[in-house]
């Protein structure tokens, strides 16, 4: 899918205002009045800004637990993301499902799975509903290094390779699961090399690269949309923070972290629209200064939202009316 | 509505084959199910009337099983996985647990209807030991959002099959092996046992036993054996064990006074464990005597025929049991 320059400046702004609303809820982490496991995209807005700008309105993406960023790149409400990461009532799962399990289903977004794997089989699922309906729209199943080491991985890769299923796996390798290294979780370099045992393709791409990122979710939609299959493809990346908020990272290498923030996505693309001429340097801080706003409106809406009402815990739990 | 009498297995095959032609929504996906019609027969002639597009035969990857079948739940469709042992429920106990009966509630209501029947079998006496014999059903009645179907009568396995499937909720729909081969009238054309019902299959005065799958069977010949004795005794079906229908429970205690509960299940925790704790609840004050109950041995299935036999709860220990409870 080719993208205008005006494109091109939104999907900047877009991992503009995945960053500042990535960082906030750092800061509300270490003032503690956030609570529970956060997972911050800060350092992955190339994957998830260059995976979402390549889809249709009508295509499905589940993502992983660090990807509120994918939501927002898929259109999701600033303020009701960040409402429902605080457990208010207005969050877009009323406060019952929080920063692991913030689904946005008007944007096609699943959003994260709280356990590592079954989002690959059900992303088939979902692609086995759009193939059965007739339509041409794929399902996208973002996932860790770490996910691609449960036995689901296979399980889903072998039946949507076997029923040519329009399933793109991307497996969005930041190089650690938690603590561990993927060097000492995977005997391969690239996880995309294993697309070779179920016969689909398996691409590499640099991850930092939104415009790599781009092209090779693109083509693999392409070739799904076609009736070809399933593609694997690897997005290399870093996160710039630690597994969850309050990580020490002590299994980084010293350096390590210099190297990571100099290979930072949003300042690559900057310097790339820059050279290009598709983004002229008198735009940049204002357009930082107005996803700034963005941001402390959605802020202000979820302050000011109220927690949900007890009845809520025991809501949504079984659908009553019986509907052949 | 005229009858005709049907095996347990072919009574459930007419109730997939009506909704399927009803509903294009409807689909099947299993191990075996396609051109074998399925390990147990269940799914035959599936394949030959609606094609492959509808009946999906898998590699033995239960995960995968689950996960098309919840994906394509959320889009609308309406699947029935098989899982073809209910032991192997355990490779894919995350779906039934951690994923399908938490979509609704977990997304704030965003998704409305998570339709989706996996059907299992259950149970022992096909001699095939520890991990193809088991009675699980106890596990899944402790998740909320799942609903929990055992029948023991054809009829009612086309009925609570229909209701199931035409359900907007998971609900995991165990079929006892030894009952495949039994017969009974089964009403023909579009046929519904609400969900949740229990159903009195012999009424008694004397002492409540309540039950499910093949221990209905065995409490219905302890019931016949009992009445050479002069007791009336009174059998419940629970049918579907969640949601526990604790009304029916309630109204046969009150009447008897005494009550035997049956599980195939081992006896600790499990479905006999709820069944008194609801009479309990909502008839302690009528009880003349302490609640007795029947299970299997806290033991795995052994493979040899007179162990597994010894194992098993039978309409022997039944029989005990109902005389404990009417001598005090």
């Amino acid at each position: 899918m080719e993208l205008t320059e005006k494109k091109l400046v939104e999907v900047y702004r877009t991992m503009v205002v995945i960053r500042k609303f990535e960082s906030s809820l750092a800061e509300a982490v270490a003032a503690g009045v956030l609570p529970g496991f956060v997972h911050l995209g800060v350092g992955q807005e190339g994957v998830m800004a260059g995976v979402a700008y390549a889809l249709e309105p009508d295509d499905w993406v589940s993502s992983t637990h660090r990807e509120h960023g994918m939501l927002i790149a898929r259109g999701a409400d600033l303020g009701r993301c960040r409402a429902e990461i605080f457990g208010k009532a207005t969050g877009y799962c009323k406060g019952k499902g929080g920063s692991m399990h913030l689904a946005v289903i008007d944007k096609h977004c699943t959003g994260c799975n709280g356990i590592l794997g079954p989002s690959q089989t059900i992303a088939n699922g979902i692609a086995f509903a759009l193939k059965y309906n007739q339509t041409k729209n794929v399902s996208v199943v973002m996932f860790g290094d770490g996910a691609a080491e449960r036995g689901e991985f296979h399980e889903a890769m072998n039946l949507a390779a076997i029923w040519k299923l329009p399933t793109l796996f991307c497996c969005v390798n930041n190089q650690y699961g938690i603590s561990l290294s993927s060097k000492l979780s995977s005997a391969v370099e690239d996880i995309a090399a294993r697309g070779v045992g179920y016969g689909i393709p398996g691409l590499v791409v640099d991850g930092n690269d939104v415009m790599a990122v781009h092209e090779a979710i693109s083509e693999a939609a392409k070739r799904a949309r076609a009736g070809e299959g399933p593609s694997l493809v690897e997005l290399k990346t870093s996160r710039q923070r630690g597994h969850f908020e309050g990580d020490p990272e002590s299994y980084r290498a010293p350096g390590e972290k210099d190297d990571i923030l100099r290979n930072d996505p949003i300042k690559r693309f900057e310097v790339d629209l820059l050279d290009k001429k598709i983004l002229k340097q008198g735009q940049v801080e204002p357009l930082w200064a107005s996803a700034e706003a963005d941001l402390q409106a959605a802020i202000r809406f979820a302050d000011e939202s109220p927690y949900p009402t007890f009845e809520e815990a025991m809501t949504d739990l079984l659908y009553t009316e019986v509907v052949a | 509505m005229s009858a005709k009498t049907m095996t347990f297995a072919a009574a459930i095959g007419d109730a997939l084959r009506i909704e399927m032609k009803l509903d294009p929504r409807v689909f099947v996906a299993g191990e075996d199910v396609g051109g074998y019609g399925g390990i147990f027969g269940v799914t035959k002639g599936l394949l030959e009337e609606f094609g492959p597009e509808r009946v999906k035969d898998t590699p033995i990857s239960e995960s995968a099983i689950m996960g098309l079948s919840l994906g394509s739940a959320l889009m609308g469709l309406r699947p029935v996985p098989e899982i073809m042992f209910g032991d192997f429920l355990t490779v894919c106990f995350d779906y039934l647990t951690n994923q399908a009966p938490k979509v609704r509630f977990m997304a704030g209501g965003q998704i409305k209807k998570l339709p989706l029947v996996i059907r299992t079998t259950t149970g022992g006496w096909i001699r095939a030991a520890g991990q193809h014999s088991q009675s699980l059903e106890g596990w899944f009645t402790q998740v909320p959002g799942l609903k929990v179907v055992m029948p023991a009568f054809p009829a009612d396995a086309k009925g609570l099959m229909t209701a199931a499937l035409r359900d907007n909720n998971p609900v995991l729909f165990l079929e006892h092996k030894i009952l495949y081969g039994t017969e009974g009238p089964v009403p023909e054309g579009e046929y519904v046992v609400p969900l949740g019902k229990a159903e009195v299959k012999r009424a008694g005065k004397d002492v409540t036993v309540v039950a499910s799958a093949v221990m209905v069977h065995k409490a219905l010949k302890a019931a016949e054996m009992l009445a050479g004795d002069g007791a009336d005794i009174e059998v419940i079906d629970l049918r579907t064990l969640s949601p526990l229908d604790v009304g029916t429970i309630a109204e046969s205690v009150k009447k008897t006074h005494r009550a035997v509960v049956v599980q195939e299940a081992p006896k600790m925790a499990g479905t006999n464990a709820q069944v008194i704790a609801a009479m309990m609840e909502h008839a302690f004050d009528y009880l003349d005597a302490p609640i007795k109950q029947v299970a299997a041995l806290n033991t795995i299935i052994p493979f040899s025929p007179p162990l597994e036999d010894q194992v098993l709860p039978d309409e022997d220990k039944i029989v005990a049991a109902v005389r404990e409870v009417m001598a005090k």
